[in-house]
C-alpha cells in the first residue's frame, strides 16, 4: 500500500511539475506565429510599413467588421465635447465637417482637403471672409439633406460651454472674441442661430466672418467640434451618448467604458463624399481596464488595433517587437514631453537658474526613461513637434542636448547657476501626475542627474486625474513652490499656432485650467503671435513658427525630454493603413478597411 | 421549550427592526463620511472638484456650470440632504438651459459620461455578483474542504502540501495569478477565449468567460479559509466535548460533521459575511485584470476620472452590501450556534 501511494504520489508530482513547465513555456512564448517582417498579402505588412506611407491599400475589400479595443473611453463622442486626439479620428466615422483633414499619409493628412463643402474656403483678400458652398448629396441618418444652418448650429453649440464643457473653443475664440454670443440653449431668436459672425444666406451657402484675420482658421474648421448638429436631434448634454449621424456610419450602441457599435448609415451615400470609403459593414469598440490584456489579445488577433494610439504597454511591446514585429509601427506622435519651469516660483524668475537645469539634466537618461529612442522617441532639442510647419527637429539645438551635452554638462550648469546667483546650487519641487508611471521615472531621472549641480528636488506626486484643478491654477503652484512640472503637449492642429499659443501666449494665462504652466508674457512673442495669424503666406508663415519656437527654446523656460514616438500594433486583417500627421501619428481611422 | 418557541418570533422580529435601524443609522453615517471626502477634503486641499470635469481649455463659466449643476456650490448639509432626497424622490439637475431628470432612486449623476448613476449600478451588479458568487461557492467547497482534511490529517503529506498551496494562494498578488492564468490559458494554450460575454448572449460564452475569474479569486480566498478552517478545526478538535462525543461511541463522521464544524463555521461565516459583502461592491483587482464590466471596473474608471458621483454610489452599494451580509451571517449564528439563540 504505500509503496503504491508513494508511486502515485510521485506520478502526481510528475504531473504538476509537467503542467506547470507546460503553462510556463507557453505564457513565455506568448502564442502565436513568428512574422518575418516582410510581409504578405495574407500576412502583416511589414515593421513602419504603415508609417507615413499606405500599406496594402488594394487588399482593403468592402464588408467584415472593424475591431477596435480600448484602455480609455473617450471623454465625451459629441462633436463639440470631444478633445481625445483618437475621438477626433474616430468621429469621422459618424460626423462630417465643412472641411476635414485629408486622407492620406504623413504631412499631407495635415493639409486641409473638402468634405460637405465643394471646396476649400473661399477667403477674401483681407482674410477676414470665408465662404463655404454645401455640396448636393449629403444627408443625415435619417435621409434629409445638411444644410448650411446645420453647419451653423453645430458650431454654435461651441458658444454653450455652460452645458456642453470639454471640447477646443478656437473657434469661440476666433469669431466672437468679446463673447457677445451666449450660445444656442440662450438664444432668444425663433431659429436659434443668432450667431452674427456666420451666415447662412441660403442652404448651400455658409458665410464666416472673422472680426480679426487668422490664417488657420481653416484648420480650425477641419476640427470635430465645426461638425453640423441639427437642432430638432440636439440632446444637449447627451448628445455624447448618441450623436445624429451625418457620416457613413451610425450609433447601433454605446454603454460608457464598455463598449460601442457603429454600423452603416444607408442614408450615406459615397458620390457625397469625397473622403470616406467605409469599407467595413460594422466598428465595433470594446473597453478593457487592463491595458496589458488589451495588448495580448490584439496581438493574438482578437481585435484589430488601439482606439487609444498611444503604443503598446512594455509588456506587450516585448513581446511584439520579438514576434511580430511585422504588425508594428513607430511613428512620430506630435507630441514633446518635457519640464517647465514656472516664473512665479523661484529661483526660476531667473533665465540662468532655468538653464541650469536644461544643462545639468542627463537627457539620454530622460529619453530612456521615456522608453528610448524607439518607443520613447528621439532626444527632444526644443520645442516645435516634428509635424509642425517650420519645425526643424534635432537640426535645432541650442543647448546640445542630442549631442555635446546629451549626459548632462555639469560644468556649464555650475555657470549658470553661478550667472543666477545660486553658485551653491537650491531647491525645489518637481510635480508629476501619480497616474503616468513613465512621468514619474522621467522625475526620479532628472532628480538624479540635478544632484551633481546642486540642485536638491523633492518630487511631489500629485493626483494626476485632479491636473486642472492643482498645476492649472497658477497660485496653488506657487504656494506649493512646484519650480519643475512635467508634462506634455501635442498640436490641436498642426500649426505653431494649434501648438503653441495656449503654452507661450501672455493671453492665455488663466487663473483656472491654465497651461502657460511657465507664465510667459512675452511681448515679442505675442507679436509674432499676432503676426502669424495675419500671415497667410505659408512659407512665412513657417519662418515665423520658427522664430518663435527660437525665443521659447531660448527663453529656457522648458527641458525638452523626446518628440515622442509610439509602438503601434496593426492586425494582419488590416488593409489601407497609414499613419497621419492630422492625427498626431495615429492610423487613419476612417479610411482602415479589411482583407477579405 | 413551549415559551421560548412563543416567545422566538417576537424577540426575532425586534432584534431584526434593531439591526435594520442600525443598518438604517450606519448608512447615514457613511453617506456623511464619503460625503466629507469627495467633497470637503477636495476644497480643503485647494482643489476645485468641479475643476476636474472640465476640458483642457477650461471656461471659467464651464466650472461654474458644473458646480451649479452638481450642488457643489451648496453648503454640505442642503449636498447631503439633496442626495438622500434624490434617493426616495428623484432629482432634477439643471445649468445654462439643460435640464436632467433623475428618477428615483437616483444615486447621484455622472457628469463624465452624462448618465445617473443608478442604472450604472444596477446594470454592472450582475457582472459581480455573478463573479463573486461563483468564487464564493468554490472557495468554501475547495477552501472549507482542504482545511478540514488538512486538520484530520494534520503532518501529513496532504496537510503539508495543501497548506504551501494555501500559503502561496495567500501570498500571491491576485493581479499576478490573473495576469498567470490568462498567460496561460488564454494567450499561450488558447483552451478559452475568457471574455466577458453577457448571460443573456450565450450561456456557454459566459461561463468561458467566467471560470478563471472564478478561480483566480477563489485561489486567493480558497488559501485564506483553508488556513483558518484548519487552524480553527485543530482547536475544536482538541476541546472536551469532542473527546466526551467520541468517548460516547459516536462515529467519526458524526463527531466531525455535527460537532465540530458547527463550532469550526462560527468564525468562518463571520468571515464570509464580511468577504463576500466586500466582493459584492467590486472585486476591483479580479475586475480590472479580466476586463469585467463590473462595480469594480465601474469604480476604477471613476477614479481614474474623478468622477465623483460614481465612486460615491459604488460606495454606498459596498456599504449597504456589508452590513446586510452581516445582517444575514448574524441570523446564521443562531442556525449553526444553539448558544447564541435568542429564545
Amino acid at each position: 500500500m504505500t509503496t503504491q501511494r508513494t508511486t502515485g504520489r510521485r506520478k502526481q508530482a510528475l504531473a504538476a511539475a509537467a503542467v506547470v513547465a507546460a503553462l510556463l513555456s507557453t505564457a513565455a512564448c506568448g502564442g502565436g506565429n513568428d512574422d518575418d517582417g516582410g510581409g504578405s498579402k495574407s500576412g502583416a505588412a511589414g515593421f513602419n510599413a504603415a508609417n507615413n506611407k499606405v500599406a496594402q491599400a488594394d487588399l482593403a475589400k468592402k464588408g467584415g467588421t472593424l475591431k477596435y479595443a480600448g484602455a480609455q473611453d473617450a471623454d465625451s463622442w459629441d462633436t463639440t465635447r470631444g478633445y481625445y486626439g483618437f475621438m477626433w479620428n474616430f468621429s469621422r466615422y459618424y460626423s462630417r465637417q465643412l472641411v476635414t483633414n485629408a486622407t492620406e499619409p504623413g504631412a499631407k493628412g495635415a493639409e486641409v482637403t473638402p468634405d460637405l463643402a465643394t471646396s476649400t474656403a473661399k477667403i477674401s483678400d483681407d482674410g477676414k471672409t470665408y465662404t463655404y458652398t454645401l455640396r448636393d448629396g449629403s444627408t443625415w441618418e435619417d435621409g434629409k439633406p445638411i444644410t448650411s444652418k446645420d453647419v451653423k448650429y453645430g458650431i454654435e453649440r461651441v458658444w454653450a460651454q455652460d452645458v456642453l464643457s470639454g471640447g477646443p473653443i478656437y473657434l469661440q475664440q476666433v469669431l466672437d472674441p468679446k463673447k457677445t454670443y451666449k450660445g444656442p440653449y440662450k438664444d432668444k431668436s425663433a431659429d436659434k442661430l443668432g450667431l452674427k459672425a456666420i451666415e447662412t444666406p441660403d442652404d448651400k451657402t455658409i458665410v464666416f466672418k472673422l472680426p480679426a484675420a487668422n490664417s488657420d482658421f481653416e484648420e480650425m474648421l477641419a476640427l470635430t467640434s465645426a461638425s453640423p448638429v441639427r437642432q430638432d436631434k440636439d440632446t444637449k448634454s447627451k448628445y455624447g451618448l448618441k450623436p445624429f449621424s451625418s457620416g457613413p456610419y451610425k450609433f447601433e450602441s454605446y454603454t460608457p467604458n464598455k463598449a460601442m457599435t457603429l454600423v452603416r448609415n444607408p442614408e450615406w451615400k459615397q458620390s457625397s463624399d469625397p473622403v470616406r470609403k467605409a469599407y467595413p459593414d460594422k466598428v465595433t469598440v470594446n473597453f478593457f481596464t487592463n491595458a496589458n490584456d488589451m495588448d495580448q489579445r490584439l496581438i493574438k488577433g482578437d481585435y484589430d488595433l488601439d482606439i487609444g494610439q498611444t503604443g503598446l504597454s512594455p509588456q506587450g511591446r516585448t513581446t511584439a517587437l520579438k514576434q511580430h514585429k511585422a504588425n508594428l509601427d513607430n511613428p512620430v506622435s506630435g507630441y514633446i514631453r518635457y519640464a517647465v519651469f514656472p516664473q512665479s516660483v523661484k529661483p526660476f524668475d531667473n533665465e540662468h537658474c532655468r538653464k541650469a537645469v536644461i544643462y545639468g539634466a542627463d537627457h539620454e537618461s530622460l529619453q530612456t526613461a521615456r522608453g528610448g529612442p524607439v518607443a520613447g522617441g528621439d532626444i527632444g532639442t526644443n520645442m516645435l513637434p516634428p509635424s509642425v510647419p517650420g519645425a526643424e527637429g534635432q537640426d535645432y539645438d541650442p543647448y546640445k542636448s542630442a549631442t555635446t551635452n546629451k549626459n548632462g554638462n555639469v560644468a556649464k550648469a555650475k555657470e549658470e547657476l553661478k550667472a543666477c546667483g545660486q553658485p551653491n546650487g537650491f531647491k525645489t519641487t518637481i510635480a508629476v501626475r501619480n497616474n503616468k508611471p513613465v512621468e514619474v521615472a522621467t522625475a526620479e531621472s532628472l532628480q538624479a542627474s540635478l544632484k551633481k549641480v546642486g540642485i536638491d528636488v523633492e518630487i511631489d506626486q500629485f493626483d494626476g486625474a485632479q491636473t486642472t484643478g492643482i498645476i492649472g491654477a497658477p497660485a496653488n503652484v506657487k504656494k506649493k513652490n512646484y519650480g519643475i512640472i512635467i508634462m506634455g503637449w501635442g498640436p490641436d492642429f498642426p500649426s505653431v499656432q494649434g501648438y503653441g499659443l495656449p503654452l507661450w501666449s501672455g493671453d492665455y494665462i488663466l487663473e483656472s485650467g491654465n497651461n502657460n504652466f511657465a507664465l510667459i508674457d512675452d511681448k515679442t512673442i505675442d507679436g509674432l503671435f499676432d503676426s502669424y495669424t495675419k500671415e497667410l503666406d505659408d512659407a512665412k508663415k513657417a519662418d515665423i513658427s520658427k522664430e518663435i519656437n527660437h525665443k521659447v527654446s531660448e527663453g529656457g523656460y522648458y527641458l525638452p525630454f523626446v518628440f515622442e514616438k509610439f509602438i503601434n500594433w496593426r492586425s494582419s486583417r488590416l488593409a489601407n493603413v497609414y499613419t497621419s500627421d492630422g492625427y498626431s501619428g495615429m492610423y487613419d481611422f476612417v479610411n482602415l478597411g479589411l482583407k477579405k | 421549550m413551549a415559551r421560548g418557541t412563543a416567545a422566538g418570533p417576537r424577540a426575532v422580529l425586534a432584534y431584526l427592526i434593531r439591526r435594520l435601524f442600525a443598518a438604517a443609522v450606519m448608512l447615514v453615517v457613511i453617506i456623511l463620511v464619503v460625503f466629507c471626502i469627495f467633497f470637503l477634503v477636495p476644497k480643503w486641499a485647494g482643489v476645485d472638484p468641479a475643476a476636474a470635469f472640465v476640458g483642457k481649455q477650461a471656461d471659467p463659466a464651464a466650472i461654474e456650470a458644473v458646480r451649479q449643476k452638481l450642488g457643489l456650490a451648496d453648503p454640505i448639509f442642503v449636498q447631503v440632504w439633496e442626495f438622500f432626497k434624490g434617493i426616495f424622490a428623484g432629482r432634477t439637475y439643471a445649468a445654462g438651459g439643460d435640464v436632467t431628470q433623475c428618477a428615483a432612486p437616483c444615486f447621484g449623476y455622472s457628469f463624465r459620461s452624462e448618465q445617473a448613476i443608478w442604472p450604472v449600478l444596477t446594470d454592472r451588479f450582475p457582472v459581480t455578483l455573478a463573479l463573486a458568487l461563483g468564487a464564493a461557492v468554490l472557495w468554501l467547497i475547495v477552501g472549507v474542504g482542504a482545511g478540514v482534511l488538512s486538520a484530520l490529517k494534520r503532518g501529513s503529506l496532504w496537510d503539508r502540501g495543501a497548506m504551501i498551496v494555501a500559503l502561496s494562494g495567500v501570498s500571491l498578488p491576485i493581479y499576478f495569478t490573473a495576469m498567470l492564468s490568462l498567460s496561460a490559458f488564454v494567450y499561450g494554450l488558447k483552451w478559452m477565449d475568457g471574455q466577458y460575454v453577457p448571460l443573456a448572449d450565450s450561456f456557454t460564452g459566459w461561463l468561458g468567460g467566467m471560470i478563471l475569474p472564478w478561480v483566480t479569486l477563489a485561489f486567493l480566498y480558497a488559501a485564506m479559509y483553508a488556513r483558518i478552517t484548519r487552524a480553527t478545526m485543530l482547536e475544536v478538535l482538541g476541546e472536551d466535548y469532542i473527546r466526551t462525543a467520541r468517548a460516547k461511541g459516536l462515529t467519526e463522521p458524526v463527531v466531525i460533521g455535527k460537532h465540530a464544524m458547527r463550532s469550526t463555521m462560527t468564525p468562518i461565516l463571520t468571515m464570509f459575511g464580511m468577504d463576500f459583502g466586500a466582493l459584492i461592491g467590486g472585486a476591483i483587482l479580479t475586475e480590472t485584470a479580466f476586463s469585467l464590466p463590473g462595480l469594480g471596473q465601474a469604480v476604477l474608471s471613476a477614479i481614474r476620472n474623478q468622477d465623483l458621483p460614481v465612486i460615491l454610489g459604488v460606495t454606498l452599494i459596498t456599504s449597504l452590501a456589508v452590513i446586510v451580509a452581516n445582517l444575514l451571517v448574524d441570523l446564521l449564528y443562531a442556525v449553526i450556534d444553539p448558544r447564541v439563540r435568542l429564545s
